[in-house]
């Protein structure tokens, strides 16, 4: 071998962890690839748009295929975590700081300056990049793309791509393979294809990816959407109705199965992205307590806020005389208070113990919404808060929460905050899901006796912030509404101490005092009494 | 005033011993070390060097844990105790009265007197200070050529792993034939000098070390093997040949010093109020089959959490349960539960059911009874199996057939991994048809 190149210049740790010529080649292609959108952007006219975007998506896809490939089937299976806290793309480096500053102002430009990525308004031809999308969308659905159609084209190829890249990764790990495949096919069919295709059969139904519920998908219940659905006879009613149904019926039932993790970490497609494309940035988010604090806060608030404004939203459509409807508003706001009241007290009465220091925040968070709704309904404000389209609060949650913390910061701020900063600090459906997870689920992660040695693998690589070894090395299960369940914490532990599982009830959350392995005597007298 | 508890150490040991004393009582309590100044997981060492975290990931807890628990830290170096006047006497002229002193120590790497055992860029891997060494003698593959790893244990394994992850090519020398062979039983040892060599680690089994040779700068150039006198160059030299109680400097104190700190069951030295545990805590008599000194980290915790009580006033006995470990050969996942013996020590009634999968990374050994057919351990490798699980069957005596056709109900495997009970209980059945 030839010593004579490689003189580094890096100051960091130089050539640590190298990469091959082949990866090399492969990151050319996709940056070819990701050049001709850029061209596109920046209103290069192509001749033949078909071609090349379908160049352009298909070199960044070769490009990401090559690359993994080279990075993870040339050595044996096993854990590929080497050198992540050294790269500078993945340990808040400048390249991490670059790829957060593109992608966020990605994100600022496609909410609220569309036409900046060529968006055509008022009837006329698209330019630039959307343009570009063109040809893919006429073919799906008949119709020149928007620039959310662009988003979604990319959304999915980002999922697909370096979905194939984590399960080549995880190639001995096939909990890590099934969930990956699954929010690949989600993600491709569900978000993607069906609603192109279901804008093809009827094309005045509302976009509807009918994985998304609400909250997650909080304009479902709008009224432009519910008539849009309602004006469209039984498909409209049937598809409003599997809205309803996947809430209050399907999701519970699945969590109390399998844990949250049935929706984070195998169909939500923000989780699909997190997974996937932001796998490289799981490690960034903070395990810190204060950060924990910070969480429960924000996620509830969001939720809370999301709970009031869905209610005052259907509110504003609904009259107040039976006769045109038989839902009223009076009738409608006790239906809400009534099952908010019957899930508190539920609560309270089956598991005030496990809730602790928690009940307290439960209560204010319950309280508030109650309050809110009755102040609202009886001084008659819901319609001026609601209902003036502009400098409504829904519009304000549509853009704080929709936009900006979805996106702005849920993905743009992947390479600074970690992967799943949505997911853990502001969706409210993972609150809610959460918040049965942690009461009325058999999904744990158990802890393997005393195996611990503290090393802090499943922390580190906790996508969710949870400090996964504060549990692991007090032998205590995890039973955290946080959890997605991605499993990457069992995966990398190097002594196979967690364990994912949907088991009884009974016994699921066990704080010990001395851990397995120890005195029995001891054992008994101390986490017994 | 409040009892003053004070600790040497602030490994697993010293620490565990903390924490459980801050929860029994009020005591002030403070924790002494030379190496950080917050507690780390030393079993994390190796992921620091390989890049999965920073040192700051291997610190258990957070830094304002300790002043909300009332630990008082103090980062120094104890040259001397003096057991009349309870006082420890820093090596920076300070001193520092205890009420109880707890001596968690640890070990330090054996050296054997290899000429050229000092020179730099030889090291062991035990503290903070040699991974700093290595990230200075071993940076890359190109300011660190080759690699030599004289000892092979689980340590010289891990530094194995650590410098592969930088591509630095690794010579690996182990004095036995077969890598770790005096635990291991033959079957489970050959595989991992298997899975070693697939790593293209330059596996040299049967070898020792004669020298270490210095070039003109005092630095590493070269080791020359005993056996074949072969010369390898190489920057790096890892001393991996098991550690040792970490105690000199109480050796002179009046405390009874083997090996390491004598003790009895209770944790006590032989002068009333100071007591030792962890890696450096040597027992009178070795309990049951387990060695005098056990340096692994979960009998640091256990004899922490033992001392706690006693120190608080509930006087109990060091009585660890049954024997469990766990480790990791580069890819390959190891636990055991109950003992399971390699060639050398196994003891005579003590015989063995192995089963391996095709793979060449997953087997199993169990460990039984020649006469009664009780079940006395299992070695797993590349299968997770139940701590809680096995220790009952050890509890209830359990014999190999149970164990056997039971062995599902052990299995800690990820959801959807491959089963592969109904394999292992068709391998021992046809075993017991040929006997
Ligand atoms: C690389 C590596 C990997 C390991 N992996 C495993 C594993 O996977 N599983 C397992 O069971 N075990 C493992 N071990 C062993 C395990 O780490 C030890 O058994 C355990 O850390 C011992 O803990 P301790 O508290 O007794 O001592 P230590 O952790 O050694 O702590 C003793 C502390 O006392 C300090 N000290 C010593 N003398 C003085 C003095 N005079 N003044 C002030 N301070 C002093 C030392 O600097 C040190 O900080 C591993 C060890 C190493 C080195
Ligand atoms: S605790 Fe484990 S399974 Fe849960 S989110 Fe964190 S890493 Fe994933
Ligand atoms: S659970 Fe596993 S990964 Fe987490 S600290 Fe313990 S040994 Fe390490």
């Amino acid at each position: 071998m030839s010593n004579k190149i490689n003189h580094s210049l890096s100051i960091a740790k130089p050539d640590a962890t190298d990469i091959s010529t082949k990866q090399k080649l492969a990151l050319t292609t996709g940056i070819i690839g990701l050049f001709i959108l850029v061209l596109a952007l920046f209103n290069t006219n192509f001749p033949n748009k078909g071609l090349f975007l379908t160049l352009a998506l298909g070199l960044i896809s070769i490009g990401t295929i090559i690359y993994s490939r080279d990075a993870y089937l040339t050595k044996l299976e096993g854990i590929k975590n080497d050198g992540v806290w050294f790269k500078s793309i993945s340990s808040r480096g400048v390249w991490g700081w670059i790829v957060g500053i593109i992608l966020t102002t990605f994100y600022i430009v496609l909410y609220f300056f569309p036409k900046y990525l060529g968006l055509g308004s008022n009837g006329a031809e698209n330019t630039g990049l959307i343009s570009l999308f063109d040809p893919l969308s006429n073919l799906l659905s008949r119709r020149a793309a928007s620039q959310w159609f662009v988003y979604g084209t990319l959304y999915t190829v980002a999922i697909l791509a370096f979905g194939y890249k984590f399960i080549l990764k995880y190639r001995h790990n096939r909990y890590q393979q099934l969930r990956t495949i699954s929010v690949m096919f989600f993600q491709l069919g569900f978000a993607f294809l069906i609603p192109e295709f279901m804008y093809v059969m009827n094309n005045d139904l509302p976009y509807y990816d009918l994985k998304s519920m609400w909250p997650l998908n909080y304009y479902i219940f709008d009224e432009w959407s519910v008539k849009g659905f309602l004006s469209n006879g039984n498909i409209g009613l049937g598809l409003i109705l599997f809205g309803i149904i996947t809430i209050f019926v399907i999701s519970p039932i699945l969590t109390y199965k399998f844990g949250k993790r049935w929706y984070c970490s195998w169909v939500c497609g923000c989780g699909g992205l997190a997974e996937t494309a932001g796998d490289s940035f799981r490690q960034l988010s903070s395990k810190k307590m204060s950060a924990w604090k910070l969480e429960r806060w924000l996620i509830h608030t969001v939720l809370v806020f999301s709970v009031i404004m869905t209610t005052a939203m259907i509110y504003t459509y609904l009259g107040y005389d039976k006769n045109n409807f038989w839902l009223t508003r009076g009738l409608f706001t006790a239906l809400v208070i009534g099952f908010l009241t019957l899930v508190f007290a539920g609560v309270l009465f089956f598991k005030k113990q496990e809730l602790g220091k928690d009940a307290k925040y439960g209560a204010i968070g319950f309280f508030v919404v109650i309050a809110a709704l009755l102040i609202m309904h009886f001084t008659g404000t819901i319609d001026n808060v609601f209902y003036i389209k502009s400098n409504s609060l829904r519009s304000a949650y549509g853009l704080y929460i929709g936009s900006i913390f979805s996106g702005v910061i849920g993905t743009g701020f992947y390479p600074i905050l970690g992967s799943r900063s949505w997911c853990r600090f502001g969706c409210p459906m993972a609150a809610i899901l959460g918040f049965q997870q942690r009461l009325f689920s058999k999904f744990r992660i158990t802890t393997n006796g005393g195996q611990c040695i503290s090393c802090g693998n499943c922390s580190n690589s906790c996508e969710m912030g949870i400090d996964v070894r504060a549990y692991a090395q007090k032998g205590e299960n995890i039973v955290r509404s946080s959890c997605v369940g991605c499993g990457i914490c069992s995966a990398v532990c190097p002594r196979g101490v967690l364990k994912l599982e949907n088991d009884n009830m009974e016994g699921r959350i066990n704080p010990t005092e001395i851990l397995l392995g120890n005195d029995v005597d001891l054992m008994d007298l101390v986490n017994k009494k | 005033m409040q009892e003053h508890i004070v600790i040497i150490g602030n490994g697993i040991s010293g620490v565990t011993a903390a924490r459980h004393i801050r929860k029994l009582s009020d005591k002030k309590i403070t924790i002494v070390s030379a190496e950080t100044d917050y507690f780390f997981s030393r079993t994390a060492l190796m992921y620091i060097y390989m890049g999965h975290m920073k040192f700051e990931h291997t610190q258990p807890y957070e830094n304002w844990f300790w002043k909300k628990n009332r630990i008082d830290l103090k980062k120094g170096y104890v040259n001397t105790i003096d057991v009349q006047n309870k006082t420890l006497h820093f090596s920076a002229g300070d001193s520092l009265s205890f009420d109880k002193l707890i001596i968690a120590t640890g070990s330090k790497p054996n050296k054997f007197g290899w000429p050229g055992q000092d020179l730099e860029g030889v090291m062991g891997m035990y503290h903070k200070q040699d991974l700093e060494n290595l990230e200075k003698y071993a940076p890359n593959k190109q300011a660190c050529k080759r690699a030599v790893i004289v000892g092979g244990g689980l340590i010289g394994i891990e530094l194995a792993e650590m410098l592969n992850s930088r591509n630095i090519p690794v010579t690996f020398l182990v004095r036995e034939d077969s890598f770790w062979n005096g635990v291991l039983p033959d079957g489970e040892s050959s595989m991992i000098n298997r899975h070693i060599k697939n790593h293209h680690i330059d596996l040299r089994l049967g070898n020792n070390l004669k020298e270490i040779v210095s070039d003109e700068n005092g630095k590493v150039k070269s080791i020359i093997i005993e056996e074949t006198g072969e010369e390898i160059p190489c920057d790096v030299v890892g001393l991996t040949a098991g550690v040792s109680p970490n105690i000199d400097f109480i050796k002179n104190s009046g405390i009874e010093t083997g090996r390491g700190v004598k003790v009895n069951r209770f944790l006590e030295t032989n002068i009333p109020d100071i007591y030792a545990i962890g890696d450096c805590a040597e027992q009178h008599e070795a309990i049951g089959q387990r060695r005098s000194i056990e340096a692994v980290w979960y009998t640091g915790r256990m004899m922490g959490e033992t001392l706690a009580q006693t120190i608080c006033g509930n006087r109990i006995e060091y009585k660890p349960g049954h024997w469990f470990n766990s480790a990791k050969f580069l890819d390959i996942e190891y636990q055991t539960y109950g003992w399971v013996h390699g060639k050398k020590s196994k003891p005579e009634n003590e015989v063995h059911f192995h089963w391996k999968h095709e793979d060449d990374t997953k087997c199993i050994t169990i460990a039984y009874h020649k006469d009664t057919n009780e079940f006395l351990g299992i070695n797993t490798f590349g299968i997770r199996m139940r701590h809680d699980i096995f220790d009952t069957w050890l509890n209830e005596k359990r014999d190999i057939d149970y164990v056997t056709n039971n062995l599902s109900m052990a299995n800690f495997d990820p959801e959807f991994y491959s089963h592969y009970e109904a394999d292992i209980l068709s391998a021992y059945n046809k075993q017991l048809q040929i006997v």
